[in-house]
């Protein structure tokens, strides 16, 4: 389906991430946004505020993040696109509504644009220590999308994938921002409507008596319907069977939280967005994500001038982790280097991946400020020794 | 074979009876009282939705046959605000108990009577956490004795109605699950009103809190209910708080007017942006608009 | 003559005596008997005395029990084809 040109501010624009997120929700059909202030992340809805009184929709200020995570799910069941917005402090207080949203499969966004931690940490200054929260976070088995961007183009541009996977895996994704990303200005080209490509809500057509909120088929992925369509249907986060209904059985746990797994780890492919360069006859390469990879670009050109084989692996989609890929790229490596804004996070998932036929080496950095490329070259030269 | 049925057998989702709530529990009573009140205003039951939190009273979003919620604990308003924001035609009750609403939801509840959102919150009140094995409250009363407080409970309770007149609350009032028709008559003028309301309805706990406190059965605490309730209608809500076995005043406390949160959402915006205001009447997912429609 | 006629759902009741207490005509009484879960339902001790206010049914957490007003043209033998036990 193609977008609302009415959410689309088509055009060249110099904007900063956390602008162009709010431009991204808008395109990708995002109507409803509940949030509260957090730097750096509070500009994303300070925007959607303005924006949204022009272009049809509801944006509401909560009382805290423990309301914003919640009543952007009471929107999505109410009929709307909605998101939220928030980093390090706001992001755990609603860990426990990002797995309500996965264990009632509701479709939305929950941008975390990651700053200094613990705690209150660096309000204002960059870190990526959030990472393995976005997977983990909240309690139990369950699986979620994050999507990292690197620059105020691919806030744009992955907002709107991030509500497309929402949409087509009725699942919660997290759009990993980061404060550098959020706060750089660049250009951004905003395409027309008819070339934004928009999942629309996978909403029933079955009758009243068919329909079953919770039932699938091949894909695992229910379909949905909103309060006052007359389906009379119950939702509850309680483990529950095809009807909706809380059964509280090992049997009903087992089928329905792998089932929550299997729909996303089977579509692995899909969901893994990535950008390799230069990967074949590498003997070093570097994996790296957000602000990181812009570091991590100009550390690589740096070696490569000097002779060395490197080779570029960006997460674009850090969560499902392609585990695929880097296994098949360890194969054929001496070694990973992963620079990261945190004291090593996805590096972990990198040295799982590789299972030993490959190096892997931490450029770790406690968060405040990004990374020096001299740091990321240091690494990458003593890999290739 | 009986051709006549329960005249609310339509509203429950009878594939779940019995229900889990202990023989005596008000629960049920309140939910008797609340099918009445739907019949009687002749709500259209398609456009109803019922939202709940956690906890015994928490689970009766699971056996009523609408659009129905069962949430976390504390978060069955703001997850109703957004409901009701997103479809602002539909008819949006949150029905829960005392410790989901006033304790880990207090914060929540203080705001939308603030806001005046226009929800009704039915607020059962058995003055303990009854699903977790009977644990304090904030409206535990004096002396009561708890799982958490087996000395007997010291800190004073919130007197519900006071709190939620203050923070806003259009209208308020408290009955009993002795007062079955007064209850039934209460939650349909709620139905009538537009803005944040708030019905609290004193109920029996009689596995926990009466039982632990030798108050007895639920039969007893209903005969209680009966003796010592004194209907007060417009009674100033600071004087209507409760003590263990002392009277209960109960009675419509607040019945006014003010502008709902959507009323004045939508003055501000087009006080300010005049012909560039786009109402939607709510908030969509974008399926009905894919061309340059203007919706409503 | 009855104006009213009680329906009791047996497999619902939990014994909470509440309609027992707050019929204003007395018409019923818990019975001896069991039901699957060990319950001791009510039953109709006068029926006559029944009006068919339905205090029982508002009354009933369990959703258990239920009166409705007999139509004065009916004879109760109409009526109870019409209602009963189930």
């Amino acid at each position: 389906m193609k977008a609302d040109p009415r959410g689309v501010l088509t055009g060249t624009h110099f904007l900063d991430g956390d602008h162009a997120c709010c431009e991204g929700a808008l395109a990708a059909g995002a109507r409803f946004a509940a949030g509260y202030p957090i730097t750096p992340s509070t500009e994303v809805v300070e925007r959607f505020a303005a924006r949204v009184p022009t272009v049809g929709g509801c944006f509401i200020q909560m009382e805290d993040e423990l309301a914003a995570s919640i009543t952007l799910q009471g929107a999505v069941w109410g009929g709307a696109k909605a998101f939220t917005v928030t980093s390090g402090p706001g992001f755990s207080l609603m860990m426990e509504h990002i797995g309500y949203a996965a264990m009632t499969e509701t479709p939305c966004v929950f941008v975390d644009v990651q700053r200094g931690g613990p705690s209150t940490g660096l309000p204002t200054l960059p870190a990526q220590a959030d990472m393995m929260q976005a997977r983990w976070g909240s309690h139990g088995d369950y699986e979620i999308i994050a999507l990292c961007p690197n620059s105020p183009q691919e806030c744009f541009d992955l907002t709107v994938r991030a509500f497309n996977f929402a949409e087509e895996f009725r699942v919660p994704v997290m759009l990993m921002m980061d404060e550098v990303v959020g706060h750089m200005t660049e250009k951004v080209v905003i395409p027309p409507a008819d070339k934004i490509e928009v999942v629309p809500r996978k909403r029933t057509q079955k009758s009243t008596d068919q329909y079953l909120p919770y039932a699938t088929n091949g894909d695992m992925v229910p379909e949905i319907a909103h309060a006052g369509d007359g389906y009379k249907f119950h939702v509850t986060g309680l483990t529950h069977d095809e009807r909706g209904y809380p059964n509280m059985t090992p049997q009903t746990q087992d089928k329905l939280v792998r089932r929550l797994q299997n729909k996303i780890l089977t579509a692995v492919d899909r969901i893994s967005l990535y950008e390799e360069e230069g990967t074949d006859n590498a003997d070093v390469i570097v994996v790296s994500y957000g602000i990181t990879s812009r570091v991590a670009q100009r550390a690589i050109d740096l070696a490569r001038a000097q002779g060395l084989r490197v080779g570029k692996f960006r997460l674009i989609t850090a969560w499902p982790f392609p585990e695929e890929h880097i296994r098949n790229l360890a194969a054929h490596t001496k070694a990973f280097v992963v620079p990261e804004l945190n004291l090593g996070q996805m590096v972990h998932e990198v040295e799982r991946a590789a299972g030993g036929k490959a190096r892997t080496i931490s450029v770790s950095h406690a968060g405040g400020s990004v990374h020096r490329p001299e740091d990321i070259l240091k690494a990458i030269v003593e890999a290739c020794r | 074979m009986n051709s006549i049925l329960n005249p609310v057998e339509s509203f429950l989702r009878t594939d779940r009876m019995p229900h889990i709530w202990c023989p005596g529990c008000g629960i049920g009573t309140t939910v008797n009282s609340f099918a009445r009140a739907l019949i009687e205003s002749k709500i259209d039951l398609q456009s109803l939705a019922l939202v709940s939190g956690i906890g015994c009273t928490g689970r009766v979003a699971g056996y009523v046959k609408l659009d129905s919620f069962h949430t976390t604990h504390g978060r069955g308003i703001p997850f109703a605000t957004g409901l009701k924001l997103a479809n602002p035609k539909l008819n949006v009750v949150v029905y829960s108990g005392d410790g989901d609403l006033s304790a880990i939801g207090g914060n929540h509840l203080i705001h939308a009577a603030r806001r005046n959102i226009d929800l009704k919150v039915i607020c059962v009140n058995n003055l303990i956490y009854a699903m977790t094995g009977g644990q304090t409250a904030p409206t535990t009363p004096d002396h009561a004795i708890t799982s958490t407080s087996p000395y007997g409970a010291f800190e004073p309770a919130f007197n519900l109605p006071h709190l939620v007149e203050a923070a806003g609350a259009v209208y308020v009032a408290r009955w009993t699950t002795f007062h079955v028709r007064q209850l039934a008559r209460a939650i349909s003028e709620a139905f009538q009103k537009k803005g944040f309301s708030f019905i609290e309805v004193i109920s029996p706990c009689p596995t926990l809190y009466q039982r632990r406190n030798r108050l007895g059965d639920g039969l007893d605490t209903m005969k209680y209910y009966k003796e010592k309730s004194k209907i007060r209608h417009g009674a100033p809500t600071s004087e209507v708080g409760l003590t263990m076995t002392g009277e209960i005043v109960v009675g419509k406390f607040v019945d006014r007017d003010r502008p709902d949160y959507s009323a004045l959402m939508h003055a501000q915006l087009e006080a300010s942006l005049g012909d560039r205001y786009v109402d939607c009447d709510g908030a969509c997912d974008g399926s009905a608009c894919s061309e340059e429609t203007v919706c409503s | 003559m009855a104006k009213g006629q009680v329906s009791i759902i047996v497999e619902r009741c939990k014994s909470c005596g509440f309609c027992v207490e707050f019929c204003p005509t007395k018409v019923l009484a818990l019975s001896s008997a069991f039901n699957s879960k060990g319950y001791h339902p009510p039953h109709v001790i006068a029926p006559e005395k029944c009006s068919g206010c339905d205090l029982c049914g508002m009354y009933c957490p369990d959703f258990a029990i239920y009166a409705h007003k007999l139509t004065p043209a009916k004879g109760p033998a109409q009526n109870k084809e019409a209602a009963g036990e189930s």
